[in-house]
């Protein structure tokens, strides 16, 4: 056996360096919080209600989401219409939407003076009240009903085609496909995917921070940010971390046990031919279902962009320097990211331990929100430096981390299956090293990681997040400025630099996703 | 029993012809190169694929019939049994698809298992059996459904040879049993031997009509030479 090369030796070391970094952010900050945590006082009446606010929401959100989503997933399933690609496609947009921007969308078209209301004002009805549990269930299922939907079409479409087909030659009525085919798979698929989005809508930070507040819809993150931010209670906001912590690493634990299955959103395209839903009354209902489905989610960003584009071009010059800012994070968030996730695989791979890597950085990263995160990493450098000084440099470290399950989800099947197709062919011709990862991996792996690059910087351009516990002064983000103008009653210019916000992470999210597929 | 007349399978740029007459007691193998759209025939047939010209079964044109109207059993290369359920569900679907099964019902089903030679299998699931069994399973769910029709979509192709023999004989027995007509896609001229009264051959886009077996051995069509050869 050939002794390995010195710089294989380097991607041991970034994957080492990536690991300890993941920890010290996940576990790190955790002990961190712990020092500090004011387990004295405990927690008082408010930090209960928010307790049970935080965990009846995300039941709530979840259920919700899912429920919409068995219907649109089933009529996605058994239909072929013109645009169904171009459905499936915007189902895939809410994740990486600045949450922010589609808040503002949101609240012009449902909210109080939104197109919803002045609706149901001409019939007599009263306006809608987003601020509250309304509010905070009709953002969480906007961004997880889709997500909901494509995880169970992919269930719908993995059921094999000669099962329908039986069915149709054994007679069987809906109810019977139902029975027999379609609630087995549910059965198996829903547990999952409930636990996925109720883990979201537990660590769900930015959409309670804009619709909820107020004692009664106060989730414990949006508390830590309170007590950090307005009471300037650290010991508090560290004792509410730990509880966060806590409940999340229960949840992740549920994920885990229950193994979401993996997959792109590959072959979503494909619909068979469904003889028997082919019936009026069945077309009617899918066809309602989905025309109800794709105006919901629609209908918010075409306000944005309707009301946007007017403003785009009047935005100040403190929005445009924002954004510039906000694009370097991203694009040094996604740098980081990127670098973590290739030296993770690379040491996984190393080490024969491949399974468990993408649960175990999912489950940390998950229950460590990024307001545990911020919370921490204050404690851990506030004796040093100054809170607003080292607001930026987090924000891009803590983004870095947020992403990087989701990466390393897209990842590292592609880097296994390139190791395992070509790792002895590479290893007989003596490639090793950089030139190994030059030449061999990563064109094996360019499209994947394009994509994931492009997710990663999608998000950190758009996170409203550990941002916000620290006053950054005149050096803001582009969400964070927009907030401020939300905040402000300035929904014009809010408008504008939203839109500018939607085109940037969607442009940022093309390019990478391009450069991946390009000759590939 | 069985009649296409003009039929033609458009998909893409693969296109598919012909016209054929299936007798009472037939059983034909279809053979063919692979790609050549055996089983695209066979699904035009029970009705998955949409065919221009006609199809009639019993006399009747059933062109416009759903795959539940028509009065056939079929048998694909895999998943041929839900996994979830048992043995003795897979063969009761084939009575009542809701399984709500009276007792007589019940009998049916446990002598067509008996008669497939698994009566001890009853309430295992699908995954617990070796691939001849689960062949049989959905053989004795034929039994019960007693179509005139029998199309089966090499349904064999994963057993080895003498397994494979020993279900297609087990496939004449019940087809005689039921007075059944058989269509039976396969790329194996030994298949056709074995059980085969005559063979269609697809090729070139083109349904042959149907001729004898013996006659199709000694001179095999020009299209298929190669093919047999290989």
């Amino acid at each position: 056996m050939a002794a390995r090369a010195q710089p294989l030796g380097a991607s041991i070391w970034i994957g080492g360096a990536s690991c300890a970094l993941l920890l010290f952010l996940t576990l790190g900050t955790l002990g961190a919080i712990a020092s500090r945590a004011d387990w004295e006082t405990g927690l008082g009446a408010n930090d209960w209600t928010a307790l049970r606010f935080t965990v009846f929401q995300a039941v709530l959100s979840a259920t919700l989401s899912i429920g919409l989503a068995i219907p649109t997933a089933r009529a996605l399933a058994r239909r072929q219409f013109w645009g169904r690609n171009a459905l499936i496609m915007i189902l895939g947009a809410p994740f990486i939407l600045p949450v922010i921007v589609a808040i503002l969308g949101i609240v012009s078209v449902y909210g109080g003076r939104g197109a919803l209301s002045t609706l149901l004002g001409q019939m007599g009805l009263p306006p809608i009240d987003l601020y509250g549990l309304t509010g905070i269930l009709l953002a969480h299922v906007f961004f997880n009903l889709p997500l909901a939907t494509r995880l169970i079409l992919q269930g719908w479409l993995a059921i094999p085609s000669e099962q329908f087909r039986l069915a149709d030659s054994l007679s069987f009525r809906p109810a019977d496909i139902q029975r027999h085919i379609e609630w087995p798979m549910l059965r198996n698929i829903v547990p999952p995917v409930f636990v996925v989005i109720f883990l979201i809508c537990l660590t769900s930070f930015t959409v309670v921070l804009a619709l909820g507040g107020g004692p009664k819809s106060t989730t414990i993150e949006l508390a830590i940010y309170q007590a950090f931010k307005f009471d300037f209670d650290l010991g508090k906001a560290a004792l509410l971390g730990v509880l966060q912590f806590g409940i999340c690493g229960l949840a992740g634990v549920a994920m885990i046990w229950l193994r979401l299955p993996q997959g792109q959103g590959s072959g979503l395209d494909r619909a068979l031919i469904r003889q028997d839903a082919d019936t009026g009354f069945l077309r009617l209902l899918d066809g309602v279902i989905l025309s109800l489905v794709a105006t919901f989610l629609l209908a918010p960003l075409i306000s944005i962009f309707g009301r946007g584009i007017f403003f785009i071009t009047d935005l100040p010059e403190l929005i445009w320097m924002s954004a510039l800012r906000s694009l370097v994070m991203a694009l040094s968030s996604t740098a980081l990211c990127i670098t973590m996730a290739l030296g993770l695989s690379h040491l996984s791979l190393r080490l024969g331990r491949i399974g468990g890597i993408v649960e175990v950085s999912g489950f940390l990263v998950l229950s460590a929100s990024p307001l545990v995160m911020g919370t921490g990493l204050f404690i851990f450098f506030f004796p040093f430096v100054r809170p607003s000084d080292m607001a930026l440099p987090i924000t891009v470290i803590v983004n870095a981390a947020m992403a990087l399950p989701f990466v390393l989800a897209t990842i590292l099947p592609a880097i296994v299956q390139a190791y395992e197709q070509f790792g002895r062919l590479a290893d007989s011709l003596g490639i090793t090293g950089s030139a190994r990862l030059i030449r061999v991996t990563l064109p094996r792996v360019r499209k994947t990681l394009g994509f994931g690059a492009g997710l990663s910087a999608a998000l950190a351009m758009g996170d409203l997040g550990v941002v916000t516990l620290f006053g950054t002064g005149d050096a803001t983000t582009l969400p964070l400025e927009m907030y401020r103008l939300m905040g402000a009653y300035r929904l014009d210019q809010a408008s504008g630099a939203a839109l500018l916000l939607l085109a940037i992470s969607l442009t940022l999210f093309w390019i990478f996703d391009m450069i991946g597929r390009r000759n590939a | 029993m069985l009649e296409l007349k003009d039929v033609h399978i458009q998909q893409g740029t693969f296109s598919l012809s012909g016209s054929l007459v299936v007798n009472r007691g037939d059983r034909l193998a279809i053979i063919g190169p692979s790609g050549a759209g055996k089983s695209t025939l066979l699904a035009a047939i029970s009705g998955f694929v949409p065919c221009k010209g006609s199809v009639l079964m019993l006399g009747v044109d059933v062109s416009n019939f759903k795959t539940a109207k028509r009065p056939l059993s079929i048998i694909f290369q895999d998943n041929n049994l839900f996994p979830h359920m048992t043995v003795r569900q897979n063969v009761g679907l084939g009575v009542n698809p809701n399984l709500r099964l009276s007792s007589e019902d019940q009998t049916r089903v446990a002598k067509a298992l008996d008669r497939v030679g698994l009566s001890g299998y009853m309430d295992r699931k699908p995954s617990d059996l070796s691939g001849g069994q689960q062949s049989r399973v959905a053989l004795a769910r034929v039994l019960v459904q007693r179509n005139p029709l029998i199309l089966l979509d090499e349904p064999f192709a994963a057993l080895g040879p003498a397994l494979r023999d020993e279900m297609l004989d087990l496939v004449a027995e019940l087809v005689n049993e039921i007075g059944a007509t058989l269509l039976m896609v396969t790329h194996n001229p030994q298949d056709a031997v074995r059980i085969a009264t005559g063979v269609i051959v697809v090729a070139d886009g083109v349904v042959q009509p149907a001729i004898k077996t013996a006659d199709f051995l000694a001179s095999p069509p020009e299209a298929l030479r190669d093919y047999l050869s290989s």
